[in-house]
């Protein structure tokens, strides 16, 4: 046998190491955070940048839900957008361009006790990243994904998104963009999300209403939040709105959120589209599924230490 | 084995202290099945064994061996030359007969190869048996004529040629068989048996092993790919990632049906770089998870790495190597991911790669590797290849209730904390879990982006500069902790040779077999490929040459992957490198002539 370094467990990984305990105030006596509390970083985005107010309203949402600090867990890709975590006093990660979803994923699935934010761009999101939306939704997995969609590559400085609209002029389409554009609605019924919501920075309360929405869900929510670029595609969405002269109208109260094809119909056109829930169905989580199988196994296990249950495999191969 | 040319009727029994028995036939045959079947009677009788076989590159299957070395004492390789081929088709025969030593015994299938196929010249350099391995079966098990069940009957046929206990294999078959119909036991041992009573009168000698000198050892017989599995899961790893490809899938397989019994959980995803981002995402939540993957998919993770690099998250890679680059051979041994392993990724990512030596060593490592990536926060590359992944051993049973780790988050709140603390007395970095209440309501970010100490963002040249030192000296720091290699033979002579990897058991065995015929050639391996252990300048100063055994290509260097990483430590041009990218193992003899050649 070799020589090996390091066979003894180290001690926590963790910094826990502190020898004085930490006086802390009980939960039941814990008041919601204030703003000042939960930001972190002055945010660098531009003065009217559309993701200010995804920001604004993240806060809101921890204030009104009475989140803990601690459980607040927010993951970004790469991009403008996902520049997110910095912004918020609370634990976060910042994670390479286009995977923030596998990420999320994992820290999901490992520690179901925390409800996962996930925040990206529209390059980020369905350009790069494009193959884990869709096993994502397809799995179910418990998280909150809110695509900041300025149909436009901000932090890259101006090329043309996977969402930019045919005829749409960026660096990289000076002539304006040909090719067709995603709907990221379609995309998210098609890869079997089941909570599926559209909504603008332009509207704050319906944008708190779809993230609380959201996070209530039960599995792998997903929100088209458009966030304007004023620096690259200023006035992208001003046909859905009012300020601007344009309409923002709800999805119809009559509309079965259960009903993936009327959903899908729904989603038909985006320009200016429509706001609200599309889809929102029930469906095993990959969360419960897991935890379904782990039950059933440890069950079989029941009463023995993990050495003991190593211990039998290695009985069979004597 | 004797050649004793005796032809007397009765065949003498010698008593032999090891045996290489090459398998050869098509992998539908089952030979994988009777190798196993030696290999584990071997590690139930004491003794020490290895195997070695080839897969077929195509599902339908096609030419496959199993050759498996069983010795009472050490066994350091599979063996260069077989004692004995079991050949069960004329191209089985062809194929291999140029691996028996000459005098060796060859059975093979009559029912398959007419004696008339085999030449005059071959006749009198080894010994033939022809058996109707094929039609004894049916005979004895029924069946349609197909040829399931030939290979039990042939285990017979050696159990009787090697005087194997019979008890101990009729146990294991009927262990292997249970669950199933219980005629499915009897047919087999049927076959067994038949096999076993055959009258092998044309043989003019039969052996029998010496006792096995492990005495008293409990043995547990198993591959490197479920060693290293198994020792994830002692090390207290409860979460893995991982998208197929040979020859790693066996252990995603095996850790998504184990981890489930520990409360863990791995997951089949979309890609290899979803993989590692999962396994990235369950380290940050508190755990140590695991990815792993062959070279194209361990191409895919160098982002992921690069990130866990940066931002110090504690994560195991395995990378089970096998011949590239692209899709390459992809069922044959190559030692060529040292590159992408230690270098693999864009700007200064220092990271930790280890190689497993033995099947035994796979178990070890996996722990070891855990414990590092707690300990310094980092990325830990296990790298082990096709070779030990796939070939079986007998090891000295772990004592898994004092090695079974604990290493589930501590979520105890804390004061403060600064994940990236330049001021750390031991300058490594320490996470705290999401879940975990600060008292100073300052919250910690981990990031690719270079950053301060909390892990917020910077462009300042003087942080960049220090928090690259800190991920440089922690590993250096690491590094003082690996004891220095120890020196197989004496610390002086002509050659040294450096082995790592699977390439170990040959280069000791060249070592042994080259001392008894006067050569003074020592080896030492190396188990540490990055941060290298220390030591190894001193001990390259006892030798005229230094020759670095792996199975790369020579590169524009002139010498293989690891001699030009040892290089860049050592620059000394008395190293110098023995490679080869044929896809095989090596060959004992192999190493001896091409070291004694070079240092001529
Ligand atoms: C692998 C990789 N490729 C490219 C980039 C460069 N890059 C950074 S952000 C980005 C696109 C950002 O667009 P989007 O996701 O829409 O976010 P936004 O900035 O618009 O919010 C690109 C191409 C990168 N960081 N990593
Ligand atoms: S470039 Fe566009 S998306 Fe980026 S911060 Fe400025 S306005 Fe926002
Ligand atoms: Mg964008």
């Amino acid at each position: 046998m070799s020589e090996i370094a390091i066979l003894n467990l180290p001690a926590s990984r963790g910094a826990n190491t502190n020898a004085t305990p930490v006086p802390l105030i009980p939960d039941a006596d814990r008041k919601p955070l204030t703003k000042k509390e939960i930001s972190a970083d002055h945010p660098t985005w531009c003065p009217g940048c559309g993701d200010f107010s995804v920001l604004a309203l993240y806060f809101k949402l921890i204030e009104k839900r009475k989140m803990h600090h601690e459980k607040i867990t927010t993951v970004a890709g790469i991009g403008c957008s996902s520049r997110f975590p910095y912004f918020v006093q609370a634990h976060g990660a910042h994670y390479i361009h286009g995977r923030a979803l596998p990420f999320a994923s994992g820290v999901s699935l490992s520690r179901p006790d925390l409800h996962v934010f996930v925040f990206g761009g529209d390059g980020d999101a369905f350009s790069i990243g494009g193959n884990h939306f869709t096993h994502t939704a397809r799995k179910n997995v418990k998280l909150t994904y809110v695509v900041m969609d300025n149909s436009v590559y901000g932090l890259t400085k101006n090329q043309t998104s996977p969402t930019s609209p045919i005829g749409f002029k960026s660096k990289t389409d000076v002539w304006g963009a040909k090719d067709q554009p995603i709907n990221p609605l379609k995309q998210a019924i098609a890869a079997g999300a089941t909570f599926v919501a559209r909504t603008s920075h332009t509207n704050p309360n319906h944008v708190l209403q779809m993230m609380e929405a959201a996070m209530d869900h039960d599995g792998f929510s997903f929100i088209q939040c458009l966030s304007e670029c004023v620096e690259f595609y200023p006035g992208a969405f001003d046909t859905s709105n009012p300020r601007k002269g344009g309409k923002y109208e709800l999805v119809p109260e009559s509309h079965d959120v259960t009903d993936e094809y009327a959903a899908y119909k729904l989603s038909e056109n985006l320009h200016p589209g429509l706001f609200g829930v599309f889809y929102k169905n029930k469906r095993a989580t990959k969360n419960a599924n897991e935890a379904e199988i782990i039950a059933d196994l440890q069950g079989k296990h029941a009463g023995l230490e993990p050495w003991q249950i190593l211990k039998k495999n290695f009985d069979r191969m004597k | 084995m004797s050649t004793a040319d005796d032809i007397n009727a009765a065949p003498q029994i010698s008593k032999i202290s090891e045996a290489v028995i090459r398998i050869a036939g098509n992998s539908q045959d089952g030979i994988q099945a009777i190798g196993g079947f030696l290999a584990r009677l071997a590690g139930r009788s004491e003794q020490e064994v290895m195997t070695f076989m080839t897969i077929p590159s195509t599902i339908s299957g096609g030419p496959s061996i199993f050759q498996v070395r069983i010795g009472s004492g050490e066994v350091l390789s599979s063996g260069d030359e077989a004692d004995l081929l079991l050949a069960f088709y004329d191209h089985s025969y062809l194929a291999h007969l140029n691996s028996l030593k000459p005098g060796g015994i060859v059975i093979y299938d009559s029912d398959h190869m007419k004696a008339d196929d085999i030449s005059v010249e071959n006749l009198t350099k080894y010994r033939h048996l022809g058996v109707p391995i094929s039609s004894l079966t049916i005979e004895a098990i029924g069946g349609t004529g197909r040829d399931k069940g030939k290979n039990v009957f042939a285990l017979g046929l050696l159990a009787k040629m090697f005087g194997l206990n019979v008890p101990k294999l009729h146990k294991l078959l009927a262990e292997r068989f249970t669950g199933k119909d219980p005629k499915i036991v009897e047919t087999a041992l049927n076959a067994f048996n038949a096999g076993h009573n055959y009258e092998l009168i044309t043989a003019t000698e039969l052996f029998q092993f010496k006792p096995g000198e492990n005495v008293g050892q409990s043995q547990v017989v198993m591959s490197g790919n479920e060693a290293l599995t198994f020792g994830l899961i002692a090390a207290g790893v409860r979460f893995g990632a991982g998208y197929p490809i040979t020859p790693w899938s066996d252990i995603m397989e095996l850790l998504r049906r184990e981890l489930p019994k520990y409360g863990g959980q791995f997951q089949q995803c979309e890609d290899e770089i979803a993989s590692i981002s999962m396994a990235i995402g369950a380290s940050w939540g508190g755990g140590v998870a695991v990815t792993g993957s062959s070279g194209p998919g361990i191409a895919l993770k160098t982002e992921a790495i690069g990130w866990a690099s940066m931002a110090e998250m504690p994560l195991i890679v395995v990378d089970v190597q096998r011949g590239g680059p692209s899709t390459g051979m992809p069922t044959n041994i190559e030692q060529s991911d040292i590159n992408i392993a230690c270098y693999g990724g864009h700007g200064d990512s220092p990271r930790v790669v280890i190689a497993p030596a033995s099947v035994e060593d796979c178990f070890y490592t996996a722990i070891e590797a855990v414990n590092i990536a707690r300990k310094y926060s980092t990325p830990v590359i296990i790298l082990s290849d096709q070779g030990i992944a796939t070939r079986i051993e007998a090891f000295k049973e772990p004592d898994l209730k004092s090695l079974m780790q604990d290493i589930s988050p501590d979520l105890s709140p804390v004061t403060d904390h600064k994940p990236y603390d330049l001021s750390a007395p031991d300058g490594i970095t320490r996470h705290i879990a999401p879940g975990t209440r600060v008292a100073s309501g300052k919250y910690p970010v981990v990031t690719g982006l270079e950053h301060d100490e909390l892990g917020h963002p910077t462009g300042s040249g003087k942080l960049h500069t220090q928090m690259i030192s800190k991920r440089r000296n922690k590993l250096k720091k690491l590094a003082s902790e690996f004891p220095v290699p120890k020196i197989y033979g004496p610390s002086e002579g002509q050659i040294l040779l450096v082995s790592w990897g699977s390439a170990q058991g040959p280069v000791q065995e060249a070592v042994k077999l080259s001392r008894e015929q006067g050569h003074a050639i020592s080896a030492v391996h190396v188990r540490y490929i990055t941060p290298l252990p220390p030591g190894l300048e001193t001990i390259f100063a006892g030798f005229s040459h230094v020759f670095v055994v792996e199975l790369n290509d020579e590169g524009f260097s002139g010498v293989g992957q690891l001699g030009a990483l040892i290089r860049s430590h050592i620059p000394d041009p008395k190293i110098r490198g023995i490679t080869k990218v044929d896809g095989l193992t090596w060959k004992v003899k192999e190493i001896i002539n091409r070291a004694l050649e070079l240092a001529k």
